[in-house]
């Protein structure tokens, strides 16, 4: 009996494709991505740490000396670094977030062939992509916790509520990892993957990071609303300051339901992506 | 109980068969080889085997178990040597096997005594700390083998193990896979070095084109499809060719290569003696046992290597 179920394909219902596709040794590959990082790979870590902080002093500081105070979250007269502050820290979780789960996972599969090692023992497409997204978070917390401590230590928060923006941009981070995944298994070539980025750098540009979307006329207000950044845009600029409205849990929600269906969507596309 | 069973297995990329509904069964301790030139499907089968490439159709057993439905459990005992080495380049060599043996769920007190024997048994222990870019080509080749072995599995699956490694390597890899062998894990092996089969297998299927073209022992698939010793001779590469038709009544079979022709005899040195006789006086002339290199030119109208 047993051996005529073993011949179909992989089951229906979430037991059968557990163990199909993971042995629950995710563990095995977070501790892999630690070890990495002590050896050598902080220089890495650090860069992707920079690089709002290079942001925040041109624009934030240099720009700003020309644009003075301008209005933040309820109306309150804030200063242009203060501003872009909570977006630059909204938009580095999302960069940091797709490029582990884009760029990091494509060159693993396709030419360091990491992956294919590790799924040559009992690790399945499920402990892999599991593991990876946990370490992507990792770094993503890195980078909110030091991010949120300069911008901290130049005052340009004024509520402790900023706190929260680092588990925040840990929701970011993994509505963006989760969906980054699912979209890389349908990729074959590098220059598939620059489509990534020709998405993500409009996003950043417009999505309310470096002024409001009030500029814009209604249509295309509605439209990068609809996209995730400006929520994560809006959502820690209000944490910066402690202020809060409706909205807030519709940016929130917004995350906890691209996370939902990215999860979903990735654990879909988990075979097509590592096993071919 | 058979400890691999295909049947019909198949995995087509588009229009291309990789592997064509191709059927056989593997015995626990047997020594199994699949043997063929570049793009017959043999990698392609290990894959499958392992559950980490999708068969299109057919049925595949391991242990009893379908690698696409039990994946990780096949695998827990399995060794697999990938015919590219994909070492992890950001851990240095011990901490490839370690890690690769954490992989397996395998706890560290275990992992660090067998990551120094794996390392001494593939003679890098002086190598330990290195990094895995800065070995050379037969030493990563080593590693990804004794990777291989750290789970201590029962069945091995070698794809092309000894491609890039010396020959004094190579014997001390077959003799590692004889002992193996001894202790009765069971061995697979892709190649298309026909030494290797030959030293390795107890048995092997032919493959190319992704069907299997002859299945037996070295021995058995020697005398089946080809004579107990073949004449190579040389008459330099412009004459070979005009030659073919007056040597072909020396031979039960003839093969012209671009460099050389094969004559297959029972008696290679009377062959030879014969075609001296009758006037042709080759520029070198060779008399060897068949091999299995002369089946395989035999079923399939070409080298092993091209």
């Amino acid at each position: 009996m047993s051996a005529v179920v073993d011949r179909v394909r992989p089951g229906s219902g979430l037991n059968a494709w557990l163990v199909a596709n993971s042995s629950g040794n995710a563990r095995a590959v977070v501790e892999r991505g630690f070890k990495v990082i002590r050896n050598q790979n902080w220089v890495i870590v650090l860069s992707g740490f920079f690089e709002p902080v290079f942001y925040l002093l041109s624009m934030g500081l240099g720009l700003g000396s020309l644009i003075g105070t301008v209005a933040g979250p309820g109306g309150q007269q804030i200063s242009y670094a203060a501003f872009i502050a909570p977006a630059l820290l909204a938009t580095s979780a999302m960069n940091g977030a797709i490029y582990d789960s884009t760029w990091n996972v494509f060159f693993k599969l396709r030419f360091a062939n990491l992956y294919q090692g590790m799924l040559a023992t009992p690790l399945g497409p499920f402990d892999v992509a599991a593991g990876e997204i946990f370490m992507a978070l990792f770094r993503g917390f890195l980078y909110a916790l030091g991010f949120t401590a300069v911008i901290a230590g130049m005052g340009l928060t004024t509520s402790w509520w900023a706190l929260a923006m680092i588990p925040v941009a840990l929701l970011i981070a993994l509505g963006f990892a989760s969906l980054g995944m699912a979209v890389t298994s349908y990729f074959t070539t590098f220059q598939q993957m620059d489509w990534i980025n020709i998405a993500l750098l409009p996003m950043f540009m417009f999505s309310s990071t470096l002024f409001p979307i009030s500029v814009f006329p209604e249509a295309v207000q509605w439209f990068i609303m609809a996209l995730p950044l400006w929520h994560g845009v809006e959502l820690m600029r209000q944490l910066s300051v402690g202020h809060f409205e409706a909205s807030t849990w519709l940016h929130l929600g917004y995350f906890v339901v691209m996370s939902v269906l990215g999860i979903g969507f990735t654990t879909r596309r988990l075979r097509s992506l590592f096993l071919r | 109980m058979p400890v691999i069973e295909a049947s019909e297995l198949t995995k087509t990329y588009g229009e291309l068969h990789a592997v064509d509904a191709i059927s056989f069964e593997v015995t626990p301790g047997e020594s199994f080889g699949l043997l063929g030139p570049n793009g017959a499907g043999k990698s392609t089968t290990m894959r499958m085997i392992g559950g980490t490439t999708l068969r299109t159709s057919g049925t595949l057993l391991v242990n009893g178990l379908d690698p696409e439905v039990r994946g990780p459990e096949v695998r827990a005992n399995l060794g697999v040597v990938p015919q590219q080495d994909n070492l992890d380049v950001e851990l240095r060599a011990r901490d490839n096997l370690i890690m690769y043996g954490r992989y397996f769920g395998l706890p560290y007190s275990y992992l660090r005594p067998r990551a120094d024997d794996l390392l001494e048994f593939a003679q890098l222990t002086e190598k330990s700390n290195e990094k895995v870019d800065n070995l050379s080509g037969g030493m990563k080749r080593r590693l990804t083998i004794a990777r291989a072995l750290v789970n201590e599995p029962r069945i091995l699956l070698l794809d092309e193990p000894t491609t890039g490694l010396d020959p004094q390597a190579r014997h001390i890899l077959w003799d590692r896979l004889f002992r193996l062998k001894e202790q009765g894990v069971t061995l697979i092996v892709t190649t298309h070095f026909m030494d290797e089969a030959e030293q390795l297998c107890d048995r092997l299927i032919v493959m190319d084109h992704g069907r299997i073209v002859a299945e037996g022992s070295p021995a058995d698939l020697i005398r089946r499809y080809s004579t107990r010793e073949v004449l190579e001779v040389r008459f330099g590469s412009d004459r070979n060719a005009a030659l073919v038709d007056r040597l072909r009544s020396f031979a039960d079979r003839i093969e012209p290569l671009p460099d050389r022709v094969l004559l297959y005899a029972d008696d290679g040195e009377r062959t030879l003696e014969a075609v001296r006789k009758d006037g042709l006086v080759p520029l070198t002339s060779l008399v060897r046992r068949s091999s299995l290199e002369d089946v395989f030119l035999r079923l399939t109208g070409r080298s092993l290597i091209d």
